[in-house]
């Protein structure tokens, strides 16, 4: 079998991309060579819907980036996956920085942002009571929003999956052959035969291009670590609260999630090992530090958990997308740093249209929909909707993780989805169980044995994050 | 909607013993519901002896313990629901529970005991950095990995706390064959039971390291190390002294936190160094009718403390249901110099017996006095070889004390060096 286009990378690109084509008579293919989907830098980012007034005008960053800020809310809907427009503020703490904001407002008004204003302090603590005194202004973003990118992606891996997308996990690309006009990849779940091939593997996407003989792509690893806030805390702020960017990115941010916690970070530093998502002393520290500066009561006694993400910097400084200079049939979707996860929805129907414009005349795919039905959520069901699932189906009534308050049987929905839960953090991401102040305690040893008894296997084969992250070692004696 | 006098949340040692008490004492309809598919919570997994010595005056295993209480309540016409979870308790305490056979439950109850226990602090609250690999865990879920599901969480094992589970821990990961290789404890004292580090790391060998934390986790998939390192009087790890020890699990035992989510939905006040409700000297909480008692109105050392604690929640509670609100006066505890915290918060003067006061010190002392004092009286100074914030310490308040009090008196406890 050979498919039309493979996909080499299951995160928020690859996803999007993978539901856009399954909108076409394709035969397509959606590869992660880790054992779950968005485990890259899509699980682990600022969660923002940038406005799009950051990066320079005529940029790919901006152009896409707008577009893909006014697709958001709709993709999101067609998904049922949380998106809020919450809006955003640069804050300037000095006369100097309010200058930095203008410069802003003026980039944003270029590159097509609407909704754009600069306020004084008055109006800017009367939005945002808890930030620090001596801000002077900011420059207000309404069109702005929140998502959880990880959500999202495993929301449009599961739609392309049920719209015909074969989505292969544990699929690594070793190498890549091109005869005949059709490559085979070479991974670890056996080859792959395509006439396509789309790299949007993130931080080892110049790596698949070196693999055709494409040199052109060049990715530096930046690190960013962050801290997640106890929800108790999760309306300090209700707009995302970005400093005054410095030549390393957007500086420290706090903003709310849309599961109601509080989030702050990034910090910014280049490191070589690609997949190194420890994170650091120092960089805890910094991320406490300046996080404080915007709003001072912040503090990590709340913290529930901290984390790091690998962002692939291009060193051009912009999106590289389109075909290879190497080999035409090769895609690029690379140095998809911020404002990537916002430009997404505008990336994936550009990638779209690479393919099907180079492939000529190709049929829509008839049977697709596009919508993903509403996932039951026990934690916000009213009591009637709760009591008509538990009658439907028992499992709804056992609570497993109580700190988000998740149910054995949304455990098992999470575990039977279309390309579903795999290991512990599989669950969790598509569930929140174990992402509450409990950090897993209580229903981590539960998790485990749903998985292995709906998996069919022993307790301990199940894995944290696949590979060799088990939990559990041989009987005891 | 079910009506019954008293809803219990939580079945473990604290709920058995209120609703058994509270039974007792003439309350008709009592209905527990508890979480888990068994009464008894955390005992349960607790299969070390050690408790009862106080309660039972003999030495009995943690299912054991459990078991003598659930007999108790099985001769009893207590309602038991387990596998239901409580969602919410409202204002006019109607209790919202789930479970898998009933559906959605609400019960309208004259009164409500919360004996919801307390759960671990986990690795996110310690900004510990590094990956995010298996193999780090609390001791908690390792022990019922171990005791319960008959798993091994690890073979080579560095435990950070030193609290009891950890300790518990240290002695059952050797048992069963794995290397304990060091406890590390932040502070300079153990916040452990003595007799447990005595049995648990003293006997089997394991080294206890005293202001030494854990400063980064080291591994892709599974944890292969964990760098350690001492730290200063401020508690910042000293960069010299860092360790690499090569191990495959990490076993955290950092401290408890009463688990009260639904009761600060009900709006009940909260002491802020306990982390449980502020509770008088029935356990009653502000809120008027809803009770706490046991691990989630705060930590206790031991599972008997629990139990006398929560008879004395299931009296309160039937005598609220069975004679309706007392004449109150209440005075506030205050803590004086080395102690931590006092339960019960503040005192009911009519109440017409004697009251103890449950406490913990901040530190550990030796040859200190334990001084009550009431309107500027010292009413007692009780000498102590040792105090040691692991150990739970009262006093007590005499009957004939607190009936000359009026409501502008004082109740202080502190500890005199």
């Amino acid at each position: 079998m050979c498919y039309d286009v493979a996909i080499i990378g299951a995160g928020v690109i690859g996803a999007l991309t993978a539901r856009e084509l399954s909108r076409y008579k394709l035969k397509t293919a959606l590869l992660e060579a880790r054992h779950d989907v968005a485990m890259g830098a899509t699980k682990a980012n600022s969660a923002i819907v940038h406005a799009g007034f950051d990066a320079m005008p005529g940029t790919l960053k901006a152009s896409f980036n707008v577009k893909g800020c006014e697709m958001m809310p709709g993709v999101c809907k067609e998904l049922s996956v949380p998106y809020k427009n919450n809006g955003s503020l640069v804050v300037a703490f000095s006369e100097e920085e309010m200058e930095t904001v203008k410069k802003l407002y003026d980039r944003g008004i270029a590159n097509g942002v609407p909704q754009l204003s600069v306020i004084g302090k008055d109006e800017l603590k009367a939005l945002e009571p808890n930030l620090a005194d001596n801000v002077c202004g900011a420059l207000r973003a309404e069109s702005a929003g929140i998502v959880c990118p990880y959500e999202l992606t495993i929301a449009a891996t599961e739609n392309a999956v049920t719209n015909g997308v074969d989505c292969i996990r544990d699929a690594k690309v070793e190498a890549i052959d091109f005869a005949d006009g059709v490559f085979t990849l070479k991974t670890a779940a056996g080859d792959i035969k395509t006439k396509y091939v789309i790299d949007a593997a993130g931080v080892h996407s110049d790596d698949i291009a070196r693999m055709i003989g494409d040199e052109s792509v060049e990715i530096v690893v930046r690190r960013g670590e962050y801290f997640i806030l106890d929800k108790s805390v999760g309306n300090t702020v209700s707009h995302t609260i970005f400093q005054c960017p410095t030549k390393m990115g957007k500086g420290i941010l706090v903003s709310p999630t849309v599961d109601g916690n509080l989030l702050i970070g990034p910090t910014a530093e280049e490191i070589d090992d690609k997949d190194d998502v420890s994170t650091t002393p120092s960089g805890l520290r910094d991320v406490k530090t300046f996080s404080v500066k915007s709003c001072p009561s912040v503090s990590t006694r709340n913290a529930i958990t901290s984390f790091s993400g690998n962002r692939a910097h291009p060193v051009t400084d912009d999106f590289i997308l389109g075909p290879s200079k190497v080999n035409p049939q090769f895609i690029h979707a690379s140095g998809i740093e911020s404002p990537g996860l916002s430009s997404a929805p505008a990336i994936a129907v550009y990638l779209a249209k690479v393919v099907t414009d180079a492939i000529g005349n190709v049929e829509a795919n008839e049977s697709f929909n596009g919508e993903r039905k509403e996932v039951f959520r026990f934690r916000h069901a009213t009591d009637e909707e709760r009591a008509a699932a538990i009658a439907r189906n028992p499992a709804y009534g056992r609570i497993i993780c109580r700190c988000e308050t998740v149910t054995e049987g949304e455990i098992i929905d999470a575990i039977r989805a279309p390309a579903g839960a795999r290991d512990v953090d599989g669950v969790k991401r598509r569930t929140r169980a174990g992402m509450g102040r409990c950090q897993g305690g209580f229903c981590g040893s539960k998790v485990v044995e749903i998985l292995a008894r709906e998996l069919g296997c022993e307790i301990n084969d199940i894995t944290k994050f696949g590979d060799g992250s088990n939990i559990l070692f041989d009987k005891t004696k | 909607m079910m009506n019954y006098d008293l809803v219990v949340v939580g079945g473990g040692p604290a709920g058995m013993a209120a609703a058994l008490k509270a039974k007792e004492c003439g309350v008709e309809s009592i209905i527990i519901l508890e979480r888990a598919e068994t009464l008894g919570g955390i005992l349960e997994q607790c299969i070390h002896s050690g408790f009862g010595l106080t309660y039972f005056g003999e030495e009995l295993s943690g299912p054991e313990y459990a078991a003598r209480f659930i007999e108790m309540v099985e001769k009893t016409d207590i309602t038991v629901k387990t596998d239901a979870m409580v969602l919410d308790i409202s204002e006019s305490n109607l209790v919202t529970a789930v479970n898998k056979k009933d559906g959605l439950l609400k019960i309208q109850a004259k009164a409500v005991v919360l004996a919801m226990g307390c759960r671990e602090r986990p690795r996110g609250a310690l900004e510990i950095a590094g990956s995010r690999c298996s193999g780090i865990m609390t001791a908690g879920t390792a022990q019922k990995y171990v005791n319960l599901d008959g798993y091994m969480p690890g073979k080579k094992v560095v435990i950070l706390g030193s609290g009891d589970i950890g300790l518990i821990m240290a002695r059952r990961m050797t048992l069963e064959g794995a290397e304990v290789k060091v406890v590390c404890e932040l502070m300079p004292f153990s916040g452990g039971l003595n007799r447990n580090i005595v049995q648990c790391l003293n006997d089997y060998n394991i080294p206890l390291r005293l202001s030494t934390t854990v400063v980064e986790c080291h591994g892709k998939d599974r944890l292969e190390g964990v760098t350690i390192a001492q730290v200063d009087d401020k508690l910042q790890p000293i960069e010299s002294t860092k360790e690499y020890i090569e191990c495959d699990t990490l076993m955290l035992s950092v401290g408890l936190i009463p688990e009260n989510e639904l009761t600060k939905n009900v709006g009940i006040a909260i002491d802020r160094v306990t982390n449980g409700a502020v509770v008088d000297e029935m356990r009653q909480t502000d809120h008027k009718g809803v009770f706490a008692c046991g691990n989630v109105l705060h930590v206790h050392d031991l599972v008997d403390f629990v139990t006398m604690e929560s008879q004395l929640a299931g009296q309160g509670a039937a005598e609220y249901i069975l004679n309706g609100e007392k004449e109150t006066v209440y005075v506030n505890s205050t803590t004086g110099n080395g102690v931590r915290y006092l339960v019960p918060q503040r005192v009911n003067i009519k109440n017409g017996n004697d009251v103890k006061l449950y406490f913990r010190v901040g530190k550990i002392y030796k040859n200190a006095k334990v001084v009550l004092e009431c309107d500027g009286e010292v009413i007692s100074s009780k000498k102590k070889v040792k105090l040691a914030p692991g150990e739970m310490e009262n006093v007590v308040i005499p009957a004939d004390v607190l009936a000359k009090m009026n409501e502008n008196s004082t109740i202080v406890v502190r500890v005199e060096e």
